[in-house]
């Protein structure tokens, strides 16, 4: 659906040249969501907007739909941003129009038949769930229901890709999971290609299928998120990661619980999917000598299932602490054992 | 008071009265259209979306301040000429029209400028998004967001139109003005000098009340 070559992106000033985008490949799968993480500065602000040439790429190729998108003419890429829109950070909603005419706004932009708008509108209030509020204007709306607008604006063309430019960062913690199950619910029932770019490690955890981490322009990791999530290979990845897994209180318990307990084994248990709903550490513990004591741990939803971490500190002879993690890798827990 | 006012020649001050409104009405309306397309070239000449030319610009911009620096009086007198030629004679509202319209619209066509810069580049940005033409851009987004300040810009320029309609006045171009210089100061007569004052500030305080009126039913920021 959408492939990325050697994308790179400098500005040039007369106070030198910034790279924000450098060497980055890149292939989304039609009807994924692709999820792009990284810092403020990290290029995936730029990246985005190179994906429905808000901004030209200095170098590099980028297809959406087998169309080349560098060498189209400006008349084909007004006709192709149709196909790919957007949904912005701070909404960028026409203050002067209601609800209603800025969900049309792109309507009248061209090609829609006007005996049809109003129906088109209607269907699309009914659909990101704003029954109700058709009349009211911008400055009346609650942020999440503005980002609702938004959305509704940016499917009223029937495209085929969404980009989300950190649709939630400014959104408090509720409105923002809301806000994700509507992106979900329209990624199935639309089969829309969606692209996210976000600092946060939840939005990634919740709905996204695969994740690439960011770090000075370019792509350091990527991969299906739980995979990322189980083994993350960079360091900058590691750090997301553990905004989720592992509370900075944790540390200090760990600390105090190797000093009362010198002999214990500190271990960090990732659950993945199926494995997360199940019992299976009361099962494998069950035929056991060892004691365990539960340090902490949390479960989030991703959209392969459950995403569980546990960190355990196992009390009893290294052997049978060692037959116990076999028996946990083999039922397909990750196992990390802490060796400070 | 009765006797203050007893020997004013009322069929004199409603005729200046009308020559004042006249030629705010005309030379506002002339100055509106006139100043939207210099504001709009303006905004769009120094606009990377839409039709940046830097030596365009810099023509534009030093023209409309050296119009916006030439005191009005002296802009009047320096038109007599090109009066002549297009009204015919530098007499009476009519012949002061174009030197109001070119005092006022380089003045009107910077404040549309600043309206239209202050508009979200947000906004415009998912406009093309979105796929809209240049065009589309101007006329479904710059110019609804920025009307606000578009009219509450033409209500300052109107207000400013009416100071500059009594200084034509000096130079014949009748209206309160006139009236105030002529038969007011030239033969001593205060009272009518109080009435062209009173009137003057009537017509302000109208445009003023209608311009507040209309944009805050337009605004809905």
């Amino acid at each position: 659906m959408i492939r990325l070559q050697d994308v790179g992106k400098i500005y040039r000033s007369k106070r030198g040249s910034v790279e924000a985008v450098v060497n980055v490949d890149l292939s989304i799968e039609r009807g994924e969501i692709f999820g792009i993480i990284g810092y403020s500065g990290a290029g995936k602000s730029t990246l985005i907007r190179l994906l429905n040439m808000l901004e030209a790429p200095t170098s590099g190729s980028i297809q959406i739909d087998g169309v080349e998108m560098t060498t189209l003419k400006p008349k084909e890429l007004r006709g192709v941003r149709k196909n790919v829109s957007m949904v912005f950070q701070h909404f960028n909603l026409l203050w002067s129009r209601t609800v209603e005419e800025n969900i049309m706004f792109p309507l009248e932009l061209g090609g829609y038949p006007k005996a049809r708008r109003k129906e088109r509108v209607a269907e699309l209030i009914q659909l990101v769930g704003l029954d109700g509020r058709e009349g009211a204007y911008p400055s009346q709306l609650s942020g999440g229901q503005k980002q609702r607008v938004g959305i509704a604006r940016a499917l009223a063309s029937n495209p085929d890709v969404l980009l989300c430019d950190e649709a939630t960062s400014a959104l408090d913690p509720k409105t923002t999971d809301s806000i994700l199950e509507l992106l979900v619910d329209i990624n199935k029932k639309l089969k829309l290609t969606i692209v996210l770019i976000t600092h946060e490690m939840h939005v990634i955890q919740k709905i996204c299928h695969r994740v690439a981490v960011m770090e000075a322009g370019k792509i350091v990791e990527q991969g299906p998120v739980a995979e990322v999530f189980r083994h993350p290979k960079q360091a900058m990845t590691k750090e997301f990661v553990k905004q989720l897994t592992s509370p900075s209180e944790n540390e200090l318990t760990f600390a105090k619980l190797r000093e009362r307990y010198p002999t214990g084994k500190i271990v960090q248990l990732t659950f993945v999917g199926s494995t997360a709903e199940s019992p299976i550490l009361a099962e494998v513990m069950k035929d056991s000598n060892l004691l365990f004591n539960i340090i902490g741990g949390n479960v989030g939803q991703t959209q392969d299932g459950a995403l569980g971490t546990l960190f355990i500190q196992l009390l009893g002879s290294e052997e049978e602490a060692q037959a116990v993690i076999a028996k946990l890798q083999a039922s397909d827990v990750e196992v990390e054992v802490d060796h400070r | 008071m009765s006797t203050f006012f007893a020997d004013v020649d009322w069929d004199m001050v409603w005729e200046a009265t009308g020559s004042t409104v006249y030629m705010t009405a005309v030379a506002g309306l002339a100055t509106f259209v006139l100043g939207l397309a210099i504001g709009l070239l303006l905004y769009a000449t120094n606009e990377e979306l839409l039709f940046k030319n830097r030596t365009l610009y810099s023509v534009l911009s030093f023209l409309v301040n050296i119009f916006r620096s030439i005191p009005f009086i002296i802009l009047l007198i320096l038109l007599i000429p090109i009066t002549k030629i297009i009204v015919g004679s530098f007499l009476g509202p009519t012949a002061a029209l174009p030197a109001l319209i070119l005092g006022a619209a380089p003045f009107y066509g910077r404040m549309v400028e600043l309206a239209l810069r202050e508009v979200d580049k947000g906004v415009i940005e998912a406009a093309e998004s979105m796929g809209a033409t240049k065009f589309q851009i101007i006329y479904k987004v710059l110019i609804p967001e920025a009307l606000p300040a578009i009219v509450s810009g033409i209500t300052v320029t109107l207000v400013a139109l009416v100071g500059y309609t009594a200084m034509a006045g000096l130079a014949g171009g009748g209206g309160l003005g006139d009236m105030a210089f002529i038969e007011g100061f030239q033969r001593s007569q205060n009272n009518i000098t109080v009435i062209a004052t009173l009137l003057i500030l009537v017509i302000v305080f109208i445009i003023q009340i209608i311009g507040d009126l209309l944009v805050k039913a337009i605004d809905k920021r």
